[in-house]
């Protein structure tokens, strides 16, 4: 397929297969978005540098998906914007289904700690050096992760605690 | 001057039950647990236009102790349900319930893990109102049952 790659992202994509030429993988474009999908454990250093670098300072999302496939199911995607550019991209690293864990990047865009947490929330994805990593929707003792796509539509009956009907004698 | 001044001498005999009951229905004062967009529809409500002041429910209370009806507008999620009944449980009896809404009848179109399918599950209900959201006319068509409701239970019993 011809990309069609503006000069930001032409500078992007070449600065990452020539600096992280291991971790790169490929880069694709789809509906006008670019994505580049890089390998997990260069995740940190990549991003690190696109901020640097590239001035990609804005992380606008960064989300989870179960691809329910059986070889690397799950996926996490960032979306940067260069805010001098005018530029945007997704950057895609693939996780497999047992244990799944990443580096974070909230040291890097402070955005990324909630964020972080959502995905870990609603697919078990962890992140390692976070710096309050916990669960931010679910309670905290809650034993699913909801998004994964085994989860059923309507939850696990009496998983969820309900208030008590009968308070005065509880 | 009162009103003693034009009614004259004379006397009026009814039931302890059913003044009770014709004061309370009139003066049914809504606890407004307005959670999504059916707590627009429930201003209309009280708004001028649709004026549940006629059926002396203007006073929306925001206080569990000084309100009768709770109005439950919009879908609960078990996070909120948990509040939703300690303000239930504060309000004084006697109390009435109405699930405003698809949502908070019976989960409506949020049909998952985070919303409970129905206030009715942790609430006792008297009310229904369907819709998506209601019109205001529905809530009204509601507060007139509960109306109907409070004016034909035993409101006074003997302690024995």
């Amino acid at each position: 397929m011809d990309l069609e790659l503006s000069d930001t992202l032409k500078n992007v994509v070449d600065g990452l297969s020539d600096q992280f030429s291991d971790s790169f993988i490929e880069v694709y474009q789809s509906t006008g978005d670019t994505f580049i999908r890089v390998e997990a454990d260069a995740v940190v250093d990549i991003c690190r540098y696109l901020k640097s670098t590239h001035h990609f300072i804005y992380l606008t999302d960064l989300f989870g998906t179960d691809r329910f496939t059986s070889e690397e199911r799950f996926e996490v995607v960032y979306h940067l914007i260069s805010l001098r550019d005018r530029e945007r991209f997704f950057l895609k690293v693939l996780l497999p289904e047992e244990d799944p864990q990443l580096e974070s990047v909230s040291d890097i865009w402070k955005s990324a700690s909630w964020m972080e947490r959502e995905v870990y929330d609603m697919f078990g994805v962890h992140f390692n050096n976070h710096p309050d990593f916990r669960r931010i929707f679910m309670p905290e003792d809650y034993d699913y992760h909801p998004m994964r796509k085994e989860f059923p539509l309507l939850g696990i009956p009496g998983s969820i605690e309900l208030p008590s009907t009968t308070p005065d004698t509880e | 001057m009162g009103i003693e001044s034009s009614l004259g001498d004379g006397y009026f005999t009814t039931k302890v039950d059913a003044l009770t009951n014709w004061a309370r229905s009139n003066a049914a004062w809504p606890m407004p647990m307005g959670l999504a967009c059916c707590a627009i529809e429930m201003m209309a409500f009280a708004g001028p236009k649709y004026d549940a002041a006629r059926f002396g429910s203007e006073v929306m209370r925001f206080s569990p102790r000084q309100s009768d009806v709770m109005i439950v507008a919009g879908w609960v999620n078990y996070k909120m349900a948990h509040a939703i009944r300690r303000i239930w449980d504060q309000m004084p009896d006697p109390k009435w319930c109405i699930a405003m809404g698809a949502c908070a009848s019976t989960g409506g179109m949020h049909r998952c893990y985070g919303v409970v399918q129905g206030c009715d599950n942790f609430l006792p209900v008297d009310a229904y109102v369907s819709g998506c959201p209601p019109r205001p006319d529905a809530l009204l068509h509601a507060l007139m049952k509960i109306q109907d409701k409070i004016r034909t239970e035993h409101s006074v019993m003997l302690d024995t």
